[in-house]
Protein backbone atom coordinates (compact mmCIF):
# COMPACT_ATOMS: atom_id res chain seq x y z
CA UNK A 1 0.00 0.00 0.00
CA UNK A 2 1.61 3.17 -1.23
CA UNK A 3 1.27 5.98 1.23
CA UNK A 4 1.13 9.64 0.19
CA UNK A 5 1.49 12.01 3.08
CA UNK A 6 0.31 14.96 1.07
CA UNK A 7 -3.11 15.26 1.68
CA UNK A 8 -5.20 15.50 -2.09
CA UNK A 9 -7.85 18.96 -2.21
CA UNK A 10 -10.53 15.82 -1.27
CA UNK A 11 -9.43 14.57 1.30
CA UNK A 12 -8.53 17.74 2.78
CA UNK A 13 -12.53 18.95 2.02
CA UNK A 14 -13.99 15.76 3.62
CA UNK A 15 -12.17 16.65 6.63
CA UNK A 16 -12.89 20.26 6.05
CA UNK A 17 -15.72 21.01 9.13
CA UNK A 18 -13.29 20.16 11.77
CA UNK A 19 -10.51 22.35 10.24
CA UNK A 20 -13.02 25.49 10.08
CA UNK A 21 -13.75 24.50 13.91
CA UNK A 22 -10.39 24.28 15.07
CA UNK A 23 -9.61 27.39 13.10
CA UNK A 24 -12.50 29.57 14.48
CA UNK A 25 -11.99 28.02 17.80
CA UNK A 26 -8.19 29.62 17.55
CA UNK A 27 -9.70 32.94 16.03
CA UNK A 28 -11.79 33.48 18.97
CA UNK A 29 -9.25 33.22 21.61
CA UNK A 30 -7.20 35.44 19.60
CA UNK A 31 -10.26 37.96 19.42
CA UNK A 32 -10.35 37.44 23.47
CA UNK A 33 -6.71 38.84 23.84
CA UNK A 34 -6.78 41.01 21.32
CA UNK A 35 -10.11 42.79 20.97
CA UNK A 36 -10.83 45.05 23.81
CA UNK A 37 -13.37 44.25 26.45
CA UNK A 38 -16.60 45.67 25.07
CA UNK A 39 -16.52 43.44 22.17
CA UNK A 40 -17.72 40.40 23.29
CA UNK A 41 -21.04 39.69 21.48
CA UNK A 42 -18.39 39.74 18.62
CA UNK A 43 -17.00 36.33 19.67
CA UNK A 44 -20.36 34.70 20.13
CA UNK A 45 -21.09 35.24 16.85
CA UNK A 46 -17.92 34.35 15.52
CA UNK A 47 -18.81 31.15 16.90
CA UNK A 48 -21.71 30.84 16.01
CA UNK A 49 -21.14 31.79 12.15
CA UNK A 50 -17.93 28.96 12.32
CA UNK A 51 -20.73 26.46 13.37
CA UNK A 52 -22.50 27.40 10.79
CA UNK A 53 -20.00 27.31 8.26
CA UNK A 54 -18.48 23.95 9.47
CA UNK A 55 -22.52 22.88 8.99
CA UNK A 56 -22.00 23.95 5.46
CA UNK A 57 -18.81 23.03 4.76
CA UNK A 58 -19.89 19.24 6.13
CA UNK A 59 -22.74 18.91 3.59
CA UNK A 60 -20.52 20.46 1.40
CA UNK A 61 -18.09 17.10 1.91
CA UNK A 62 -21.14 15.15 1.35
CA UNK A 63 -21.78 15.96 -2.28
CA UNK A 64 -18.35 13.84 -2.74
CA UNK A 65 -18.32 10.62 -0.25
CA UNK A 66 -15.37 8.89 0.73
CA UNK A 67 -12.71 8.05 3.02
CA UNK A 68 -10.18 10.28 3.73
CA UNK A 69 -6.70 10.14 5.08
CA UNK A 70 -5.92 6.26 4.01
CA UNK A 71 -9.43 5.50 5.53
CA UNK A 72 -9.04 6.98 8.94
CA UNK A 73 -11.91 8.78 8.22
CA UNK A 74 -15.09 8.00 6.14
CA UNK A 75 -17.61 10.89 4.85
CA UNK A 76 -20.85 9.07 4.04
CA UNK A 77 -24.30 10.15 4.56
CA UNK A 78 -24.18 8.46 8.58
CA UNK A 79 -21.13 11.22 9.37
CA UNK A 80 -22.96 14.16 7.69
CA UNK A 81 -26.32 13.56 9.52
CA UNK A 82 -24.54 13.88 12.86
CA UNK A 83 -21.50 16.79 12.00
CA UNK A 84 -24.82 18.52 10.71
CA UNK A 85 -26.77 17.84 14.25
CA UNK A 86 -23.73 18.36 16.49
CA UNK A 87 -22.96 21.84 14.83
CA UNK A 88 -26.52 22.70 15.07
CA UNK A 89 -26.78 21.66 18.88
CA UNK A 90 -23.75 23.85 19.29
CA UNK A 91 -25.49 26.70 17.46
CA UNK A 92 -28.79 26.86 20.09
CA UNK A 93 -25.88 26.41 22.97
CA UNK A 94 -24.14 29.52 22.02
CA UNK A 95 -27.64 31.20 21.69
CA UNK A 96 -28.53 30.79 25.30
CA UNK A 97 -25.35 30.70 26.47
CA UNK A 98 -24.43 35.10 25.96
CA UNK A 99 -27.18 36.38 28.17
CA UNK A 100 -26.74 33.72 30.66
CA UNK A 101 -22.69 34.42 30.97
CA UNK A 102 -23.19 37.96 30.94
CA UNK A 103 -25.52 37.66 33.89
CA UNK A 104 -22.78 35.81 35.75
CA UNK A 105 -20.33 37.89 35.25
CA UNK A 106 -18.26 35.93 33.09
CA UNK A 107 -18.68 36.74 29.78
CA UNK A 108 -15.35 35.58 27.91
CA UNK A 109 -14.27 34.42 24.56
CA UNK A 110 -12.65 31.24 26.02
CA UNK A 111 -16.25 29.43 26.75
CA UNK A 112 -16.65 29.74 23.20
CA UNK A 113 -13.89 28.63 22.14
CA UNK A 114 -14.12 25.39 24.29
CA UNK A 115 -17.49 24.80 22.55
CA UNK A 116 -15.88 25.05 19.13
CA UNK A 117 -13.20 22.72 20.15
CA UNK A 118 -15.96 20.31 21.61
CA UNK A 119 -17.86 20.74 18.42
CA UNK A 120 -14.82 19.63 16.43
CA UNK A 121 -13.97 16.46 18.87
CA UNK A 122 -17.84 15.27 18.03
CA UNK A 123 -17.55 16.03 14.77
CA UNK A 124 -14.28 14.16 14.59
CA UNK A 125 -16.24 11.33 16.51
CA UNK A 126 -19.15 11.37 13.67
CA UNK A 127 -16.94 10.79 11.14
CA UNK A 128 -13.87 7.94 12.31
CA UNK A 129 -13.62 4.84 10.88
CA UNK A 130 -10.72 3.88 12.66
CA UNK A 131 -10.49 3.18 16.62
CA UNK A 132 -7.49 5.45 17.54
CA UNK A 133 -9.27 8.37 15.45
CA UNK A 134 -12.42 7.95 17.45
CA UNK A 135 -10.41 7.73 20.76
CA UNK A 136 -8.41 11.36 19.68
CA UNK A 137 -12.02 13.01 18.55
CA UNK A 138 -13.70 11.64 22.15
CA UNK A 139 -10.99 13.28 24.22
CA UNK A 140 -11.09 16.87 22.16
CA UNK A 141 -14.50 16.32 23.15
CA UNK A 142 -14.37 15.81 26.73
CA UNK A 143 -11.30 17.82 27.57
CA UNK A 144 -13.34 20.67 26.33
CA UNK A 145 -16.04 19.39 27.94
CA UNK A 146 -14.44 19.08 31.35
CA UNK A 147 -13.47 22.75 31.68
CA UNK A 148 -16.69 23.78 30.50
CA UNK A 149 -18.41 21.98 33.43
CA UNK A 150 -16.63 23.82 35.67
CA UNK A 151 -16.54 26.84 33.72
CA UNK A 152 -17.42 29.21 36.59
CA UNK A 153 -14.83 28.39 38.68
CA UNK A 154 -15.62 30.17 41.53
CA UNK A 155 -18.91 28.28 42.21
CA UNK A 156 -19.18 25.19 44.33
CA UNK A 157 -21.08 23.70 42.33
CA UNK A 158 -19.37 23.80 39.13
CA UNK A 159 -16.04 22.66 40.23
CA UNK A 160 -17.98 19.12 41.93
CA UNK A 161 -19.31 19.04 38.91
CA UNK A 162 -16.25 19.24 36.46
CA UNK A 163 -14.26 16.97 39.11
CA UNK A 164 -16.51 14.47 38.45
CA UNK A 165 -16.75 14.85 34.91
CA UNK A 166 -13.28 14.53 34.96
CA UNK A 167 -12.62 11.60 37.03
CA UNK A 168 -15.65 9.25 35.56
CA UNK A 169 -14.74 10.36 32.25
CA UNK A 170 -10.92 9.24 31.89
CA UNK A 171 -11.91 6.11 34.09
CA UNK A 172 -14.46 5.44 30.96
CA UNK A 173 -11.73 6.62 28.25
CA UNK A 174 -8.83 3.94 30.19
CA UNK A 175 -11.35 1.14 29.44
CA UNK A 176 -12.08 2.19 26.02
CA UNK A 177 -8.42 2.42 25.64
CA UNK A 178 -7.93 -0.78 26.55
CA UNK A 179 -10.44 -2.51 24.67
CA UNK A 180 -8.55 -0.57 21.35
CA UNK A 181 -5.56 -2.23 22.30
CA UNK A 182 -6.65 -5.45 22.84
CA UNK A 183 -8.34 -5.80 19.87
CA UNK A 184 -5.27 -4.63 17.77
CA UNK A 185 -3.18 -7.18 19.59
CA UNK A 186 -5.86 -9.99 18.46
CA UNK A 187 -6.16 -8.43 14.85
CA UNK A 188 -3.45 -6.29 14.10
CA UNK A 189 -6.06 -3.23 12.82
CA UNK A 190 -7.44 -0.77 14.18
CA UNK A 191 -9.78 -0.27 11.12
CA UNK A 192 -13.63 -0.86 11.67
CA UNK A 193 -14.13 -1.98 7.93
CA UNK A 194 -11.25 -3.92 8.07
CA UNK A 195 -11.78 -5.36 11.66
CA UNK A 196 -15.03 -6.38 10.05
CA UNK A 197 -13.69 -8.25 7.14
CA UNK A 198 -11.26 -10.03 9.42
CA UNK A 199 -14.04 -11.23 12.02
CA UNK A 200 -16.02 -12.73 9.44
CA UNK A 201 -13.33 -14.23 7.80
CA UNK A 202 -13.08 -17.52 9.63
CA UNK A 203 -9.38 -18.24 8.26
CA UNK A 204 -8.02 -14.80 9.12
CA UNK A 205 -6.85 -16.73 12.70
CA UNK A 206 -8.49 -13.91 15.20
CA UNK A 207 -9.66 -15.27 18.27
CA UNK A 208 -13.22 -14.43 19.03
CA UNK A 209 -12.89 -14.64 22.69
CA UNK A 210 -10.17 -11.66 23.00
CA UNK A 211 -12.70 -9.90 20.29
CA UNK A 212 -15.26 -10.13 22.49
CA UNK A 213 -13.29 -9.80 25.79
CA UNK A 214 -12.13 -6.33 24.14
CA UNK A 215 -15.84 -5.25 22.74
CA UNK A 216 -16.79 -5.91 26.34
CA UNK A 217 -14.06 -2.95 27.68
CA UNK A 218 -15.14 -1.05 24.22
CA UNK A 219 -18.58 -1.14 25.78
CA UNK A 220 -17.83 -0.51 29.29
CA UNK A 221 -16.31 2.94 27.68
CA UNK A 222 -19.13 3.70 25.88
CA UNK A 223 -21.83 3.40 27.98
CA UNK A 224 -20.11 5.94 30.30
CA UNK A 225 -20.21 8.33 27.59
CA UNK A 226 -23.76 7.79 26.74
CA UNK A 227 -24.64 7.62 30.46
CA UNK A 228 -25.94 4.16 29.95
CA UNK A 229 -26.39 2.36 33.28
CA UNK A 230 -24.62 1.06 35.51
CA UNK A 231 -22.59 3.54 34.67
CA UNK A 232 -25.01 6.64 34.36
CA UNK A 233 -24.05 7.72 38.28
CA UNK A 234 -22.11 10.91 36.52
CA UNK A 235 -24.86 12.55 34.88
CA UNK A 236 -27.34 13.46 37.40
CA UNK A 237 -24.66 15.70 39.48
CA UNK A 238 -22.96 16.76 36.38
CA UNK A 239 -25.79 18.63 34.87
CA UNK A 240 -27.47 19.83 37.97
CA UNK A 241 -23.76 20.94 39.22
CA UNK A 242 -22.31 22.39 35.59
CA UNK A 243 -23.80 25.73 34.38
CA UNK A 244 -27.33 25.41 33.24
CA UNK A 245 -26.30 26.00 29.23
CA UNK A 246 -23.78 23.67 29.14
CA UNK A 247 -25.54 20.76 30.86
CA UNK A 248 -28.31 21.62 27.78
CA UNK A 249 -24.77 21.14 25.62
CA UNK A 250 -23.41 17.95 27.40
CA UNK A 251 -26.94 16.42 27.21
CA UNK A 252 -27.10 16.58 23.88
CA UNK A 253 -23.40 17.08 21.83
CA UNK A 254 -21.22 14.91 23.23
CA UNK A 255 -24.28 11.58 23.85
CA UNK A 256 -24.96 12.40 20.33
CA UNK A 257 -21.48 12.00 18.98
CA UNK A 258 -21.01 8.81 21.31
CA UNK A 259 -24.22 7.31 19.76
CA UNK A 260 -22.64 8.11 16.29
CA UNK A 261 -19.93 6.21 17.64
CA UNK A 262 -21.68 3.27 19.37
CA UNK A 263 -24.00 2.93 16.32
CA UNK A 264 -20.95 2.91 14.01
CA UNK A 265 -18.20 0.48 15.92
CA UNK A 266 -21.69 -1.78 16.64
CA UNK A 267 -23.12 -2.04 13.06
CA UNK A 268 -20.15 -2.29 11.17
CA UNK A 269 -17.63 -4.21 13.52
CA UNK A 270 -19.42 -5.93 15.72
CA UNK A 271 -22.38 -7.18 14.02
CA UNK A 272 -20.30 -10.86 13.70
CA UNK A 273 -20.14 -11.02 17.41
CA UNK A 274 -24.04 -10.32 17.09
CA UNK A 275 -25.10 -12.98 19.70
CA UNK A 276 -22.93 -11.64 22.12
CA UNK A 277 -23.73 -8.06 22.24
CA UNK A 278 -27.45 -8.89 21.64
CA UNK A 279 -28.34 -10.12 25.49
CA UNK A 280 -26.10 -7.36 27.39
CA UNK A 281 -27.45 -4.72 25.29
CA UNK A 282 -31.02 -5.60 26.11
CA UNK A 283 -30.16 -5.76 29.66
CA UNK A 284 -28.54 -2.10 29.36
CA UNK A 285 -30.94 -0.63 27.31
CA UNK A 286 -34.32 -2.02 29.99
CA UNK A 287 -31.91 -0.82 33.18
CA UNK A 288 -31.14 2.37 31.58
CA UNK A 289 -34.53 2.67 30.80
CA UNK A 290 -35.97 1.81 34.13
CA UNK A 291 -33.20 3.61 36.55
CA UNK A 292 -33.88 7.08 34.74
CA UNK A 293 -37.47 7.37 34.79
CA UNK A 294 -37.96 6.06 38.69
CA UNK A 295 -34.92 8.06 39.84
CA UNK A 296 -36.23 11.25 38.23
CA UNK A 297 -39.72 10.72 39.80
CA UNK A 298 -38.73 11.85 43.14
CA UNK A 299 -36.55 14.95 42.21
CA UNK A 300 -37.14 18.31 43.33
CA UNK A 301 -34.66 19.62 40.82
CA UNK A 302 -35.08 20.60 37.74
CA UNK A 303 -31.55 20.14 35.96
CA UNK A 304 -31.25 16.95 38.41
CA UNK A 305 -35.11 15.85 36.45
CA UNK A 306 -33.63 16.53 33.13
CA UNK A 307 -30.37 14.77 33.78
CA UNK A 308 -32.51 11.54 34.90
CA UNK A 309 -34.78 12.25 31.74
CA UNK A 310 -31.54 12.32 29.51
CA UNK A 311 -30.86 8.49 31.20
CA UNK A 312 -34.14 7.37 30.26
CA UNK A 313 -33.98 8.46 26.97
CA UNK A 314 -30.56 7.11 26.03
CA UNK A 315 -31.87 3.43 27.27
CA UNK A 316 -35.48 4.95 24.50
CA UNK A 317 -31.95 4.87 22.15
CA UNK A 318 -30.03 1.75 22.90
CA UNK A 319 -33.75 -0.04 22.48
CA UNK A 320 -33.15 0.90 18.82
CA UNK A 321 -29.41 0.18 19.00
CA UNK A 322 -30.44 -3.47 20.75
CA UNK A 323 -32.05 -4.32 17.51
CA UNK A 324 -29.22 -3.67 15.03
CA UNK A 325 -31.09 -3.27 12.33
CA UNK A 326 -31.04 -0.59 9.63
CA UNK A 327 -34.34 0.71 10.70
CA UNK A 328 -33.25 0.92 14.48
CA UNK A 329 -29.86 2.36 13.57
CA UNK A 330 -32.36 5.25 11.20
CA UNK A 331 -34.95 5.32 14.29
CA UNK A 332 -31.74 6.35 16.83
CA UNK A 333 -30.60 9.15 14.14
CA UNK A 334 -33.85 10.00 14.12
CA UNK A 335 -34.49 10.13 18.16
CA UNK A 336 -30.84 12.08 18.77
CA UNK A 337 -32.21 14.86 16.23
CA UNK A 338 -35.37 15.46 17.74
CA UNK A 339 -34.40 14.80 21.19
CA UNK A 340 -31.60 17.46 20.47
CA UNK A 341 -34.26 20.29 19.92
CA UNK A 342 -36.53 19.24 22.36
CA UNK A 343 -34.05 19.10 24.97
CA UNK A 344 -31.76 21.95 24.74
CA UNK A 345 -35.44 23.92 24.62
CA UNK A 346 -36.47 22.54 27.89
CA UNK A 347 -32.29 23.20 29.34
CA UNK A 348 -32.79 27.00 27.98
CA UNK A 349 -35.97 27.69 29.49
CA UNK A 350 -34.59 26.39 32.38
CA UNK A 351 -31.17 28.81 32.27
CA UNK A 352 -34.13 31.88 31.37
CA UNK A 353 -36.17 31.12 35.17
CA UNK A 354 -32.88 29.90 37.06
CA UNK A 355 -31.38 33.87 36.95
CA UNK A 356 -28.51 35.01 38.13
CA UNK A 357 -25.77 32.95 40.45
CA UNK A 358 -28.89 30.30 39.46
CA UNK A 359 -31.04 30.78 42.50
CA UNK A 360 -34.04 28.99 41.28
CA UNK A 361 -33.49 25.97 39.73
CA UNK A 362 -36.26 24.04 42.35
CA UNK A 363 -39.17 22.78 40.60
CA UNK A 364 -41.11 25.03 42.99
CA UNK A 365 -39.63 27.50 41.09
CA UNK A 366 -41.51 26.65 38.29
CA UNK A 367 -44.94 26.52 40.34
CA UNK A 368 -47.23 29.26 38.38
CA UNK A 369 -44.73 29.98 35.15
CA UNK A 370 -47.97 30.99 33.46
CA UNK A 371 -48.10 33.73 34.95
CA UNK A 372 -44.74 35.02 35.62
CA UNK A 373 -44.10 34.69 31.42
CA UNK A 374 -47.00 32.73 29.85
CA UNK A 375 -44.83 32.92 26.84
CA UNK A 376 -42.22 30.74 28.91
CA UNK A 377 -44.91 28.06 30.32
CA UNK A 378 -46.39 27.54 27.14
CA UNK A 379 -42.73 26.86 25.26
CA UNK A 380 -41.73 25.06 28.06
CA UNK A 381 -44.90 22.86 27.93
CA UNK A 382 -44.38 21.97 24.46
CA UNK A 383 -40.87 20.48 25.04
CA UNK A 384 -42.15 18.53 28.07
CA UNK A 385 -44.82 17.43 26.12
CA UNK A 386 -42.39 16.30 23.09
CA UNK A 387 -39.77 14.43 25.68
CA UNK A 388 -43.14 12.83 27.10
CA UNK A 389 -44.24 11.57 23.32
CA UNK A 390 -47.24 13.39 22.30
CA UNK A 391 -48.53 13.51 19.03
CA UNK A 392 -47.59 16.22 16.42
CA UNK A 393 -44.46 16.68 18.53
CA UNK A 394 -40.88 15.39 17.19
CA UNK A 395 -41.03 12.86 20.40
CA UNK A 396 -43.88 11.07 19.11
CA UNK A 397 -42.52 10.01 16.09
CA UNK A 398 -38.58 8.95 18.02
CA UNK A 399 -40.52 6.74 20.40
CA UNK A 400 -42.84 5.09 17.05
CA UNK A 401 -39.60 4.75 15.40
CA UNK A 402 -37.64 3.04 18.05
CA UNK A 403 -40.26 1.05 19.39
CA UNK A 404 -41.50 -0.11 15.54
CA UNK A 405 -37.51 -0.75 14.90
CA UNK A 406 -37.46 -3.16 18.32
CA UNK A 407 -40.98 -4.71 17.06
CA UNK A 408 -39.63 -5.80 13.70
CA UNK A 409 -36.41 -7.46 15.62
CA UNK A 410 -38.75 -9.61 17.53
CA UNK A 411 -37.43 -7.59 20.52
CA UNK A 412 -41.89 -7.78 21.82
CA UNK A 413 -40.93 -7.36 25.49
CA UNK A 414 -38.34 -5.23 25.40
CA UNK A 415 -40.66 -2.97 23.47
CA UNK A 416 -43.41 -3.24 26.39
CA UNK A 417 -41.08 -2.55 28.79
CA UNK A 418 -40.17 0.28 26.82
CA UNK A 419 -43.80 1.54 26.62
CA UNK A 420 -44.63 1.34 30.21
CA UNK A 421 -41.59 3.19 30.92
CA UNK A 422 -43.04 6.44 28.69
CA UNK A 423 -46.26 5.92 30.71
CA UNK A 424 -43.72 6.74 33.49
CA UNK A 425 -42.00 8.96 32.56
CA UNK A 426 -45.31 10.74 31.62
CA UNK A 427 -45.96 11.55 35.23
CA UNK A 428 -43.17 13.77 36.20
CA UNK A 429 -42.80 15.87 32.74
CA UNK A 430 -47.37 16.33 33.18
CA UNK A 431 -46.30 16.98 36.71
CA UNK A 432 -44.28 20.22 36.11
CA UNK A 433 -46.84 21.64 33.12
CA UNK A 434 -49.62 21.18 36.03
CA UNK A 435 -47.47 22.91 38.64
CA UNK A 436 -46.63 25.85 35.82
CA UNK A 437 -50.19 26.24 35.26
CA UNK A 438 -52.61 25.29 38.39
CA UNK A 439 -50.36 26.12 41.13
CA UNK A 440 -49.65 29.68 42.30
CA UNK A 441 -46.28 31.36 41.88
CA UNK A 442 -44.31 31.03 45.52
CA UNK A 443 -44.61 34.20 47.30
CA UNK A 444 -41.82 37.44 45.77
CA UNK A 445 -42.02 35.91 42.81
CA UNK A 446 -42.28 38.66 40.38
CA UNK A 447 -42.74 39.05 36.32
CA UNK A 448 -39.79 37.57 34.45
CA UNK A 449 -37.63 40.03 32.38
CA UNK A 450 -37.92 40.06 29.06
CA UNK A 451 -35.66 37.05 26.99
CA UNK A 452 -32.44 38.21 25.27
CA UNK A 453 -32.24 37.87 21.43
CA UNK A 454 -30.20 34.70 21.49
CA UNK A 455 -32.52 33.01 23.61
CA UNK A 456 -35.46 33.73 21.77
CA UNK A 457 -33.86 32.25 18.60
CA UNK A 458 -32.87 29.54 20.10
CA UNK A 459 -36.23 28.54 21.66
CA UNK A 460 -38.03 29.76 18.47
CA UNK A 461 -35.53 27.30 16.55
CA UNK A 462 -35.76 24.20 19.17
CA UNK A 463 -39.94 25.23 18.90
CA UNK A 464 -40.07 25.07 15.50
CA UNK A 465 -37.70 21.61 15.06
CA UNK A 466 -39.85 20.16 17.59
CA UNK A 467 -42.88 21.07 15.44
CA UNK A 468 -41.24 19.72 12.26
CA UNK A 469 -40.08 16.67 12.82
CA UNK A 470 -43.38 16.42 14.54
CA UNK A 471 -45.50 16.77 11.61
CA UNK A 472 -43.12 15.72 8.59
CA UNK A 473 -40.70 13.10 10.29
CA UNK A 474 -40.03 12.08 7.02
CA UNK A 475 -37.88 15.14 6.32
CA UNK A 476 -35.44 13.85 8.73
CA UNK A 477 -36.48 9.90 8.02
CA UNK A 478 -35.56 9.41 5.30
CA UNK A 479 -32.20 10.73 5.05
CA UNK A 480 -31.51 8.51 8.51
CA UNK A 481 -32.87 5.51 6.31
CA UNK A 482 -30.83 5.68 3.31
CA UNK A 483 -27.43 6.84 5.41
CA UNK A 484 -28.16 3.84 7.96
CA UNK A 485 -27.44 0.89 5.67
CA UNK A 486 -23.97 2.65 3.91
CA UNK A 487 -22.35 2.08 7.64
CA UNK A 488 -21.26 -0.93 6.08
CA UNK B 1 27.92 -7.49 27.14
CA UNK B 2 24.53 -8.52 25.01
CA UNK B 3 22.18 -6.02 24.12
CA UNK B 4 19.42 -5.46 27.24
CA UNK B 5 16.33 -5.10 24.38
CA UNK B 6 17.36 -8.07 22.29
CA UNK B 7 17.63 -10.17 26.05
CA UNK B 8 14.27 -9.00 26.41
CA UNK B 9 12.95 -9.93 23.67
CA UNK B 10 14.13 -12.98 23.69
CA UNK B 11 13.37 -14.83 26.82
CA UNK B 12 10.54 -12.74 28.15
CA UNK B 13 7.70 -14.40 26.46
CA UNK B 14 4.49 -11.88 25.03
CA UNK B 15 2.19 -13.10 27.82
CA UNK B 16 4.24 -11.72 30.40
CA UNK B 17 4.00 -8.17 29.47
CA UNK B 18 0.04 -8.79 28.55
CA UNK B 19 -0.16 -10.23 32.23
CA UNK B 20 1.70 -7.10 33.74
CA UNK B 21 -0.42 -4.58 31.93
CA UNK B 22 -3.47 -6.59 33.16
CA UNK B 23 -2.34 -6.39 36.60
CA UNK B 24 -1.48 -2.81 36.79
CA UNK B 25 -4.76 -2.10 35.09
CA UNK B 26 -6.76 -3.63 37.62
CA UNK B 27 -4.68 -1.53 40.51
CA UNK B 28 -5.62 1.48 38.32
CA UNK B 29 -9.08 0.33 38.48
CA UNK B 30 -9.05 -1.11 41.50
CA UNK B 31 -7.27 1.75 42.84
CA UNK B 32 -9.77 4.46 41.59
CA UNK B 33 -12.43 3.01 42.88
CA UNK B 34 -11.45 2.58 46.38
CA UNK B 35 -8.78 5.40 47.59
CA UNK B 36 -10.26 8.40 48.86
CA UNK B 37 -7.61 11.13 47.77
CA UNK B 38 -8.41 12.78 44.70
CA UNK B 39 -5.08 13.08 43.37
CA UNK B 40 -4.46 9.36 44.37
CA UNK B 41 -7.71 8.65 42.23
CA UNK B 42 -5.85 10.91 39.61
CA UNK B 43 -2.92 8.84 39.31
CA UNK B 44 -4.53 5.67 39.51
CA UNK B 45 -6.14 6.68 36.20
CA UNK B 46 -2.84 7.39 34.86
CA UNK B 47 -1.41 3.61 35.62
CA UNK B 48 -4.45 2.95 33.83
CA UNK B 49 -3.40 4.53 30.96
CA UNK B 50 -0.03 3.10 31.37
CA UNK B 51 -1.45 -0.23 31.46
CA UNK B 52 -3.21 0.38 27.92
CA UNK B 53 0.56 2.02 26.80
CA UNK B 54 2.46 -1.22 27.84
CA UNK B 55 0.07 -3.48 25.89
CA UNK B 56 0.19 -1.81 23.03
CA UNK B 57 4.28 -1.99 23.04
CA UNK B 58 3.94 -5.04 23.73
CA UNK B 59 1.67 -5.96 21.07
CA UNK B 60 3.76 -3.86 19.14
CA UNK B 61 6.55 -5.93 19.51
CA UNK B 62 4.40 -9.62 18.62
CA UNK B 63 3.09 -8.13 15.24
CA UNK B 64 6.22 -6.46 13.76
CA UNK B 65 4.18 -3.10 13.38
CA UNK B 66 5.16 0.19 14.33
CA UNK B 67 2.05 1.24 14.49
CA UNK B 68 1.51 0.24 18.46
CA UNK B 69 4.76 2.82 19.28
CA UNK B 70 2.68 5.69 17.74
CA UNK B 71 -0.49 4.60 19.34
CA UNK B 72 1.31 4.74 22.30
CA UNK B 73 2.45 8.14 21.60
CA UNK B 74 -1.32 9.58 21.08
CA UNK B 75 -2.03 7.74 24.03
CA UNK B 76 0.19 10.22 26.38
CA UNK B 77 -0.51 13.41 24.26
CA UNK B 78 -4.23 12.84 25.40
CA UNK B 79 -2.94 12.10 28.95
CA UNK B 80 -0.70 14.76 29.09
CA UNK B 81 -3.74 17.35 28.07
CA UNK B 82 -6.15 15.26 30.55
CA UNK B 83 -3.56 15.93 33.34
CA UNK B 84 -3.25 19.69 32.42
CA UNK B 85 -7.21 20.46 32.49
CA UNK B 86 -7.73 17.48 35.72
CA UNK B 87 -4.82 19.31 37.87
CA UNK B 88 -6.67 22.44 36.90
CA UNK B 89 -9.94 21.20 37.78
CA UNK B 90 -8.30 19.77 41.05
CA UNK B 91 -6.86 23.31 42.08
CA UNK B 92 -10.00 25.18 41.45
CA UNK B 93 -11.36 22.08 43.85
CA UNK B 94 -8.92 22.60 46.36
CA UNK B 95 -9.35 26.49 46.01
CA UNK B 96 -12.73 26.84 47.17
CA UNK B 97 -13.22 24.10 49.37
CA UNK B 98 -9.26 23.24 51.21
CA UNK B 99 -10.02 19.29 50.88
CA UNK B 100 -9.15 16.87 48.67
CA UNK B 101 -11.43 13.81 50.20
CA UNK B 102 -13.25 12.82 47.45
CA UNK B 103 -16.14 12.15 50.22
CA UNK B 104 -16.08 15.79 50.83
CA UNK B 105 -16.46 16.93 47.84
CA UNK B 106 -20.35 16.16 47.50
CA UNK B 107 -22.76 19.09 47.83
CA UNK B 108 -24.50 17.62 45.19
CA UNK B 109 -27.83 15.40 46.40
CA UNK B 110 -27.22 11.88 45.52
Amino acid sequence: MSVSFVPSAQELARFAPEMALALGATLVMLGEALWKSGSRSKLAALAFLTLLAAAALAVFAAGDPGPAFSNLLAVDGFSTFFRVLVCAAGMLVVLISTNYLRQEGHDSGEYYALILFSVAGQCLMAASNELIMLFIGLECSSIASYVLAGYLRDDKRNNEAALKYFLLGSFASAFFLYGVAWLWGASGTTNLSELRRLLLDPSSGVSVTVTAAAAALLLVGLAFKVSAAPFQMWAPDVYQGAPAPVAAFLSVGPKAAAFAMFLRILMTTFVPLRGRWEPVLWAVALATMVIGNFAALHQTNVKRLLAYSSIAHAGYILVALTAMSDTGAAAAMFYLAAYTFMNIGAFAVVTYVAGRGEKHVELMDLAGLSRRSPVMAAVLSIFLLSLTGVPLTAGFFGKFYIFKAALDADLVWLAVLGLLNSAVAAYYYLRIIVMMYMQEPSAGAGPLPAPGAGMRWALAASVAGTFVLGVAPSLVLDYATASAPLLR
Amino acid sequence: MPDLSQVLAAQVPLGWYLILSVILFVIGAAGFLIRRNIITVFMCIELMLNAVNLSFIAFSHKLKMVDGHIYSFFVMVVAAAEAAVGLAIILTVFKNRETLEIDEVSSLKL
